[in-house]
């Protein structure tokens, strides 16, 4: 019929053709796959290479053991300085106006543009032995570099801005009429920032804090600059896959990383969660990172 | 152009938007689609403009069947409320941007592109602004910028939507009277959509008033306000006050009192449509008689609510500003001017 | 009246003193305070003793290397970015959101967790390694395989800039265009690609930043071949492993400076982005 053949004239103006998403689709879905998918599928399959309990005897082995105590304490100390940190510079800067406030959240951003082998060197070179403090630090007998401190800065340096870049946007976008009102009703400061505040930013802050957590645990190339990597005390899990990698243990090292994909996951799908049940609670910018 | 809407019905996802419109629309008017928010007069713009798809019926340009064409084969001018200019391009690039992407057999060069758009911008008074970007311009600058760009490739039919809806009151009522002109001097037929009937009333040669997916009405804005065939019109466009009467021979009663005005047509119930400033005040005899329950000014006349009758009917009728008329004064009027409407 | 200097606007907010003091104290002892020992440490040897130390071979070729192989991952990210932000924003199909939330998985797995398993992917013994290896290809253990790691840290960058800016860029705009003429291809090239230039400047920057310093998932893969497949950050630790912390320094100071200089260039884009586009991306 000669209705059905101009029929097929009429495009949706702002669609492609069916075979043309097919396609897009095909090679994002494709591209996706070969980047992000696989490498967390070969985890699990070479931590489970030797069955089960290949895997679980590999956790059990002293080093792993220890190196998860490890990574669990630097976190249980960074995140909390970060997430104190976050919510004062978050006060301070979305309560008030004053100069150079753009320069200081650039300044709080900086951490992100530093490679992370640099965020550990400058551990090494202030404390380290051919520094000013090193000598006096030695001779007081304070371990700072090769030592757990020395991971908890180095740690704090990298995750640094994970919990004000997502307070800050979020916290200005509020405004101070809820403290004003609160203080106006004869609140005090800390009364006004415990009922006030912090209900109204519980969500921002849990997702600053999960991001924040994922990384600290993760660290791996400034912790490794000022671990010294002293087997069983001061090696993170991260540093142990690497040992275990490079003595050849493919399976303890897959299995120790399988444990931190675990986190990634986790990490990602509450961080979905909080976005689809949350999205207008969380800062709209400060995604990423 | 002549534009012929022949029994179109749009459905979107089997929600029906438009059931069964037919439409005429002449050359060289300046047509209003006028409705509330959902009575699909936005579909049938881009149905007519070919963005959407009827689900049946067609749609001729002149004596062309435009149904099964694709928005660019059509060439048609469409201005959006939000304007949709080209952010990244400047104001003489977003004029220009529909000569530029014929193909090479049809495009003018580009000497004759830039004239021609340069003479645009001097059309919409927007001269000396051709390397601004739009994000610079004020909002009834860039809907000015959004209807040369449109008026660029020569369309055959143009299509606003409501153009005017994002803008302040006063650019409004300017855009708009400077639209008449531009309608005036460039003839070509024009569809604008527009929720906002005093807008319509001033603009339009031919009013299209539409409600729930139907066409109510269509007229001279002064037929559709004088004489509105149904409920729905008479409310909608202009003021109105309602009442619940009953029609015995001939004779028009509220409740068990005659009004003093007859249709020898009707009978049974009935709904009397009248507007406030047609009416006349009567000293005695049949009538409406009503206490005052507020009056204010409004310009040169005052506004009175009243309460008729013991069933609280409340109507609004205008008087001379100068009447003495206070709360809980009595007055007794007759509409001079009314239409009847069945029972809903 | 005189106008005085005012640090601060007054609010009856209380607790800038004690959350500013704070945030100084804290950023100056993390941050600061050890940016400066790391400058003062290069700066130590004299402009002379930098420049030599700066501009020694295997340096230059280690930067070199990092600068490429990043330059490559950012582009390739730029161009397959685009795409799937395109695709998760416009199209609608199965799994979709769980590709979705899959983009941020390199934010969120560590990177030596990445670094082996790529590597075990793209090895000569690898799933995609064999496939690839009666080619006479390898992918790991050279330059290849940099680009590779760099391109899973980066791509996240790209999607998350675009994607925001695409999702609030209006269809009416698209079906402006088609009004007045434009074909779907027309479309997608002369106005939607263009709108997003600042958007993918910016993505291509902050992606090709980070795999300039990116350690963790690049060393396993790269097989660290002295001026072949050794990326600048490596050297920075084989320095310290030598006890030559000056050595480290002035490497690590160059690249600091080149960071500071992406990070401008990335406000420049922002700033020219909100002025023309209205938008800062």
């Amino acid at each position: 019929m000669a209705a059905d053949l101009t029929r097929r004239r009429w495009v949706a103006p702002t669609n492609e053709p069916f075979w043309v998403r097919a396609l897009l689709v095909l090679i994002g879905v494709v591209f996706m796959a070969l980047f992000l998918v696989m490498p967390l599928v070969a985890v699990f399959s070479e931590a489970f290479r030797q069955g089960f309990e290949g895997f679980v005897k590999a956790l059990q082995q002293p080093d792993a053991q220890s190196a998860i105590r490890l990574t669990l304490l630097v976190a249980a100390i960074a995140v909390p300085l970060n997430v104190i940190f976050g919510i004062a510079a978050s006060w301070a800067i979305a309560k008030f106006e004053f100069k150079g406030k753009a320069f200081l959240i650039t300044l709080i951003d900086l951490p992100f543009s530093v490679s992370p082998v640099i965020s550990g060197l400058v551990y090494v070179l202030l404390f380290g032995s051919g520094s000013i403090l090193g000598p006096w630090l030695k001779a007081n007998g304070v371990e700072i570099l090769f030592a757990v401190p020395g991971i908890v800065l180095a740690t704090i340096f990298v995750t640094f801005p994970f919990v004000a870049r997502e307070l800050i946007p979020l916290m200005q976008d509020q405004g101070s009429g809820d403290e004003e009102a609160a203080l106006s009703l004869g609140a005090s400061g800390w009364q006004t920032f415990f009922r006030v505040t912090l209900p109204n930013i519980k969500w921002g802050l849990l997702y600053g804090v999960l991001l924040c957590n994922a990384r600290a645990m993760g660290e791996f190339g400034a912790v490794a600059v000022v671990s010294g990597k002293i087997r069983g005390q001061t090696t993170t899990m991260p540093l142990q896959v690497e040992m275990f990698y490079n003595e050849y243990q493919g399976t303890a090292a897959f299995a120790l990383a399988s444990l931190l994909a675990l986190l990634a996951l986790v990490t990602l799908v509450l961080k979905t969660a909080l976005e689809w049940r949350f999205g207008d609670e969380l800062a709209a910018t400060g995604r990423g990172h | 152009m002549d534009v012929r809407v022949d029994h179109v019905r749009k459905e979107f996802d089997r929600f029906p938007a438009l059931h069964d419109v037919s439409l005429d629309i002449h050359s060289g008017e300046l047509i209003a689609l006028l409705g509330p928010s959902g009575s699909g007069k936005t579909t049938l713009l881009r149905l007519i403009a070919g963005l959407e798809r009827p689900t049946a019926g067609k749609i001729f340009f002149g004596d062309e069947d435009a149904s099964e064409k694709s928005v660019q084969e059509r060439n048609i001018g469409f201005v959006f409320q939000h304007y949709a200019l080209f952010r990244h391009m400047t104001i003489l690039e977003n004029v220009s941007f529909g000569l530029k992407v014929r193909p090479r057999s049809s495009r003018p060069a580009a000497g004759e592109i830039r004239k021609r758009a340069m003479e645009l911008l001097d059309l919409v008074q927007l001269s000396g602004l051709e390397k601004r970007y739009p994000n610079q311009l004020s909002g009834g600058q860039r809907q000015r910028v959004a209807l040369a760009r449109a008026l660029a490739i020569e369309p055959r039919v143009l299509l606003l939507d409501e153009p005017f809806g994002a803008l302040d009151a006063q650019v409004r009522r300017d855009l708009r009277k400077w639209l008449r002109e531009i309608h005036d001097r460039t003839g070509h037929t024009t569809v604008f959509v527009t929720h906002d009937q005093e807008e319509a009333l001033e603009l339009a040669d031919r009013l299209c008033v539409m409600s729930q997916g139907r066409i109510e009405q269509v007229g001279s804005p002064d037929s559709v306000y004088d004489t509105p065939t149904s409920p729905f019109v008479f409310g909608f466009i202009g003021e109105s006050s309602e009442l619940p009467v009953n029609v015995d021979k001939g004779d028009i009663w509220l409740g068990d009192r005659p009004i003093g005005i007859s249709s020898p047509e009707a009978s049974g119930a009935a709904r009397l449509f009248f507007r406030p400033h047609d009416i006349e005040l009567v000293d005695n005899g049949a009538g409406l008689a009503g206490v005052v329950a507020t009056s204010r000014r409004v310009g040169g006349t005052r506004r009175v609510e009243l309460d008729i009758g013991g069933a609280g009917h409340r109507v609004e009728i205008d008087l001379p500003f100068d009447h003495p008329a206070g709360e809980r004064t009595q007055i007794a009027f007759r509409p001079k001017r009314w239409t009847l409407f069945p029972p809903a | 009246m005189t106008a005085r200097f005012r640090f601060r606007q007054p609010s009856v907010i209380p607790g800038f003193g004690l959350t500013f003091g704070f945030t100084l104290a804290y950023f100056s002892i993390i941050i600061l305070i050890p940016l400066i020992a790391l400058v003062l440490r290069a700066s130590g040897i004299g402009f002379e003793g930098f420049w030599k130390a700066a501009t020694d071979a295997r340096v230059l070729a280690s930067l070199r290397t990092s600068f490429v192989t990043a330059l490559f991952a950012a582009a390739i990210n730029v161009v397959f970015g685009t795409l799937i932000a395109w695709v998760l924003v416009r199209y609608r199909f199965p799994g979709r959101r769980i590709f979705d939330a899959m983009v941020d998985l390199p934010f969120a797995l560590p990177t030596a967790v990445a670094g082996i398993a790529l590597t075990a992917i793209y090895a000569p013994n690898g799933f995609v390694g064999q496939l690839v290896a009666p080619l006479g290809w390898r992918i790991a253990y050279t330059p290849v395989g940099i680009v590779i790691a760099m391109i899973f840290i980066g791509l996240p960058f790209v999607v998350r800039t675009i994607q925001p800016i695409l999702e609030e860029t209006s269809r009416e705009v698209e079906e402006a265009s088609a009004t007045l003429g434009a074909s779907r291809f027309q479309t997608i090239s002369r106005v939607l690609l263009p709108s997003l230039t600042p958007a993918i400047l910016t993505g291509f920057a902050l992606a090709f930043a980070r795999a300039v310093g990116e350690y963790g998932s690049v060393i396993f893969i790269a097989g660290n071949i002295p001026f072949v497949s050794e990326i600048a950050p490596l050297l920075i630790v084989i320095r310290l492993e030598e006890f030559n912390y000056t050595g480290a320094a002035v490497i690590a100071t160059v690249m600091l400076l080149i960071s500071f200089v992406m990070l401008f260039v990335i406000n420049l884009i922002q700033a020219w982005s909100r002025r023309r586009y209205g938008y800062g991306s």
